[in-house]
């Protein structure tokens, strides 16, 4: 198969448009299932909230103002076919410089600081992103941005669980973490769970989970079922909005599985407040 | 629907129970995580504040940049939780509101108890709505801290929700236990 050349300034030009469109376009099926939240809600305080979040969703969507002021860690996930040919510079700086220009032109904050735990201080640019590259099939270079907020990151965990723990003791951890979170990340809130894999590679799976569209299942009906199990499970919670009372704690739980060694199974869980953003290109 | 205008005196707070549907207007000031850590510094050595902290309202918040020609950008509020190692030394000395998300743990709780103040909900990723309130923005102090530097914020009918009182009300606690069921 003949190479197909791609210039990492388009790389750059993609990301940029990505990090500008994520921060005011929330995406309809995030907006149908405020919606559905909204008739379902008993609460008056959490029909109030979801009404002011779709509201917000409006305003946003109509003068681009950022839908939340924490315009996220820009995390991007690179599928880059194998038989694409990179040229024009360094690819991770090229992610860097989209980022950088994003954020920059679209008046984004930035939240990110160079040094985690002494210096503390602010990169100016919202870089360095977080970059998750894979080698695919083809001739394609496919962008993901997850434009991830810091609170709900916050809330999210992983646990090394025995194999004896079962299906079980995922739910358990699943429905304890959100407890645990109750109103800290912003519900509604999505829920991605990974199971299996390793340490880093469950978290991976959760926070791949959060991409899925909106209500989309598991291809094996018995984890589509247990999605289903753990969206009313977190729901009989009464965390509700903003974690003020009611019905609608989390909009979705998506999962994903991963086969796992013979002595382990890692659970992964990552929480995305309601300002979900993800948006997606392919050169 | 009650309106309140801030900064507040001990009355106000008084008045306030967890559930009230509120809306504030007047002068707030916007603080997050880097300037909690160096107002408390300050305090702890017997140096002056950036700014009177007597009856004031802080708001956890650190807005996107403005863009030309408006007031502010997104300015929703952060969790909040984060700011209670700092909260109880402020309200101690005067603080009188707080407005974040998430609910605050004991020893924040104590400390409104003892000192009278009022923690309100604001809405969570609802920074667009928000910032319609905001009718003015000036940094105050910290400004090399980009986001987080402190902001003195006029306000105009801010809509907020009582989430935790002077008198150990709870809304985190009474709404959850009311809309939870049992496990299904």
């Amino acid at each position: 198969m003949a190479r197909r050349t791609v210039q990492t300034s388009e790389v750059t030009e993609k990301v940029k448009q990505l990090c500008m469109s994520a921060s005011w376009d929330l995406d309809d099926d995030l907006i149908n299932a405020l919606k559905e939240g909204l008739r379902i809600e008993e609460s008056p305080t959490g029909k109030q909230i979801l009404e002011q979040i779709l509201e917000n969703a409006r305003i946003s969507r109509e003068t681009k103002l950022p839908s939340c002021q924490d315009t996220g860690f820009a995390i991007i996930f690179l599928e880059i076919g194998q038989d694409v040919c990179l040229e024009g510079g360094d690819l991770t700086e090229a992610v860097y410089e989209g980022v950088r220009q994003g954020y920059g032109e679209a008046y984004l904050r930035k939240s990110i600081v160079d040094d985690p735990a002494i210096d503390r201080k602010n990169t100016r640019d919202n870089t360095p992103a977080v970059i998750h590259t894979e080698i695919v099939n083809g001739d394609r270079v496919k962008i993901v941005l997850a434009a991830k907020g810091g609170g709900s990151e916050n809330m999210s965990g992983v646990a090394m669980l025995k194999p004896a723990d079962g299906i079980e003791g995922v739910r358990k951890f699943v429905v304890e973490r959100v407890k645990k979170a109750g109103g800290n990340p912003c519900p509604p809130i999505i829920v991605g769970v990974g199971i299996g894999g390793t340490f880093e590679k469950c978290a991976l799976l959760a926070k791949k989970a959060l991409l899925r569209p909106l209500g989309s299942h598991h291809p094996d009906k018995r984890y589509a079922a247990f999605e289903t199990e753990l969206l009313r499970e977190i729901n009989a919670s009464g965390i509700g909005p903003q974690g003020l009372g009611g019905r609608v704690t989390a909009l979705a739980v998506h999962v994903e599985t991963f086969p796992c060694h013979i002595a382990s199974l890692p659970a992964a869980v990552n929480i995305n407040c309601h300002a979900s953003r993800h948006k997606e290109a392919i050169i | 629907m009650k309106r309140v205008s801030a900064p507040f005196t001990d009355n106000v707070v008084q008045e306030l129970r967890a559930g009230d549907e509120v809306l504030i207007s007047g002068v707030i000031y916007a603080a997050r995580d880097a300037a909690h850590k160096r107002m408390v510094d300050l305090l702890t050595r017997g140096e002056p504040m950036p700014f009177d902290i007597k009856g004031q309202v802080i708001y956890y918040a650190g807005p996107t940049p403005t863009r030309p020609g408006e007031i502010i950008g997104s300015a929703g509020p952060t969790t909040s939780y984060r700011m209670d190692p700092y909260a109880p030394l402020l309200i101690q000395h005067g603080l009188k509101g707080m407005i974040g998300k998430g609910q605050r743990t004991e020893p924040v709780v104590e400390a409104m108890k003892k000192f009278k103040a009022v923690y309100f909900a604001a809405v969570g990723g609802a920074g667009a709505l928000i910032a319609r309130a905001v009718r003015s923005n000036k940094i105050v102090a910290y400004e090399e801290l980009g986001p987080e530097a402190v902001r003195m914020l006029e306000v105009v009918d801010f809509p907020v929700i009582v989430a935790q009182d002077c008198y150990g009300g709870d809304l985190f606690v009474e709404g959850v236990k009311k809309y939870s069921r049992p496990s299904p």
